[in-house]
């Protein structure tokens, strides 16, 4: 096999150095053939065309690979994509649908919450995982849970904004659906 | 960047893990968090034949205390759980200052303290707090457990005394024979930094008076520093100003730092003493209100 990846063969490879896994990625399963010095960051870029994760440093830094990992942040180019068997990966792409942006999204638009938006999926996967626990944090809850992405562009202060935003944003949303919950 | 290629085992049990690490004959390597080990594959610093996750085993994630007081911290107990713990302040104050202080809150949901101590960095600040802590690490092999602690655990930079059969299971702090105090300082350039200089302080009171004392040191040695000789000028005395400035001199002493990126060698012995004199002047004063 020349590459660390391949699309999954009807057979099963006969290479020993090889393992077919089973991921699921925003919800669609996956199964693939890959070595396991395949890093996760790799195939979802490379092998699934997921590029909307950004790799930067390579080197455990910068967090820009940053993905959910059944709902907890990690960096994507620090894990082995055979130990994402079985489990649960978020990436940028699972936030919006379709027709609508994810309220973080909408609120990083609003607020300027990004330049080159390089560090972006990270910062909004981030967000995300500190919002679903903590629908109400404070600025300095927001800095500290952010301090392990790194941006180049924006000195922080529109991404911390656009998080308040968005925690804003999704707290009136759960009161309008609790109401309309209530009415209906 | 791809490390060398590995062969992959994901065991279910710790005995099987233990097999495994029995067949590796010494080219096997445990996969805790991966938060050292892949960074160094990746950099090929490490380039183990084969991996051995231990992800998959359950009931490794705990962490607490027993009945008499021992706390246990099991292998994949990662760093955010011990960050989340609220509990952790009253139970282990040295362990509840240290733990958002490692690396950045990312690093922190994959990271494990026991991978830490196992990982043996001399910047790694988990080995001095344990070792202020006289914490041990529970080894198991193919025939049985055996227990070691932190102080002889760490061999030198990057070197456990581990047998290459032999999985570490969990850190264990032993009980405490008085009550428990205690912090954990670290001088970093920017959040999520190695440290520049890290200080533990542990005591336990009986009374008025220091029961047990032990100081661990980061980043200013060629290993973690365990400053016992330090820690013993406080015991048998009530946190008095001579005891205090005498312990700092003394750790100040047992500090073998480098001048580096990071800064000289005089101003990292400086901070130690520093720290030193900070922890337990603060605790003094939580001392004299509480009596
Ligand atoms: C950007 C960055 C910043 C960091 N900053 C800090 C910091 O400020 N302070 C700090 O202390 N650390 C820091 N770290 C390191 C981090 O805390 C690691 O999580 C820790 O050193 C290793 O734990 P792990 O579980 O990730 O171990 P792994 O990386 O999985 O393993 C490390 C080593 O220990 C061995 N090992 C692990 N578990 C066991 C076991 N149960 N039995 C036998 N051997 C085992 C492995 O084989 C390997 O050799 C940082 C890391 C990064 C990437
Ligand atoms: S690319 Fe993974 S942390 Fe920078
Ligand atoms: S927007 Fe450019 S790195 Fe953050």
């Amino acid at each position: 096999m020349t590459s660390l990846f391949t699309k999954v063969s009807p057979e099963p490879t006969t290479d020993a150095g090889v393992r077919r896994i089973t991921v699921s990625i925003n919800g669609n399963q996956h199964t693939v053939d890959v070595e396991p010095r395949l890093l996760l960051a790799h195939l979802i870029r490379q092998g699934l065309d997921l590029t909307g994760t950004h790799t930067g440093c390579d080197t455990t830094h910068c967090g820009a690979c940053t993905v959910l990992f059944d709902g907890t942040p990690v960096k994507s180019c620090t894990m082995f994509a055979v130990q994402a068997e079985g489990h649960e990966i978020t990436t940028v792409e699972g936030l919006a649908t379709a027709s609508e942006l994810h309220p973080i999204q909408e609120s990083f638009k609003d607020e300027h919450g990004l330049q080159c938006g390089f560090c972006t999926p990270g910062m909004m996967l981030t967000a995300k995982a500190l919002l679903d626990e903590n629908p109400d944090p404070t600025e300095d809850e927001v800095r500290w849970a952010l301090s392990g992405n790194l941006c180049r562009c924006t000195g922080y202060q529109n991404i911390v904004k656009s998080v308040l935003a968005a925690a804003a944003r999704l707290r009136s949303q759960g009161a309008t659906d609790e109401e309309e919950g209530e009415t209906s | 960047m791809y490390p060398p290629r590995f062969k992959y085992e994901a065991p279910d049990t710790v005995e099987q893990a233990i097999e495994l690490l029995r067949q590796g004959q010494g080219e096997a390597k445990v996969l805790a968090g991966g938060q050292s080990l892949v960074p160094m594959m990746k950099l090929r610093f490490a380039a183990p034949e084969m991996l051995i996750d231990i992800n998959n085993i359950p009931g490794l994630a705990y962490h607490g205390a027993d009945p008499d007081g021992t706390y246990r911290i099991g292998a994949l107990c990662r760093h955010v759980d011990l960050e989340k713990a609220e509990d952790l302040a009253e139970q282990q104050p040295t362990m509840a200052a240290a733990a958002p202080l490692i690396a950045d809150p990312i690093v922190r949901t994959r990271g494990t303290l026991v991978g830490s101590v196992c990982h043996a960095d001399p910047q790694g600040d988990w080995a001095s707090v344990m070792s202020s802590l006289g914490g041990s690490i529970v080894a198991q092999g193919p025939n049985g457990r055996r227990s070691i602690l932190v102080a002889d655990f760490v061999a030198g930079p990057f070197q456990n005394v581990l047998r290459p059969d032999e999985l570490a299971i969990e850190a264990v702090v032993p009980a405490p024979v008085g009550t428990r105090a205690g912090s954990y300082l670290k001088l970093e350039r920017r959040v999520g930094d190695y440290a520049t200089v890290g200080v533990a302080v542990s005591l336990e009171f009986s009374g008025n008076e220091v029961a047990r004392a032990g100081i661990g040191l980061t980043s200013v040695g060629a290993s973690t520093i365990n400053a016992g000789e330090a820690a013993q000028e406080l015991v048998g005395d009530d946190l008095n100003a001579g005891a205090i400035e005498r312990a700092a001199d003394l750790a100040a002493q047992a500090s073998r730092p480098r001048t580096d990126h990071r800064g000289s060698e005089a101003y990292k012995r400086h901070i130690v003493a520093t720290f030193v004199t900070r922890i337990l002047s603060n605790l003094r004063l939580t001392i004299q209100e509480v009596a």
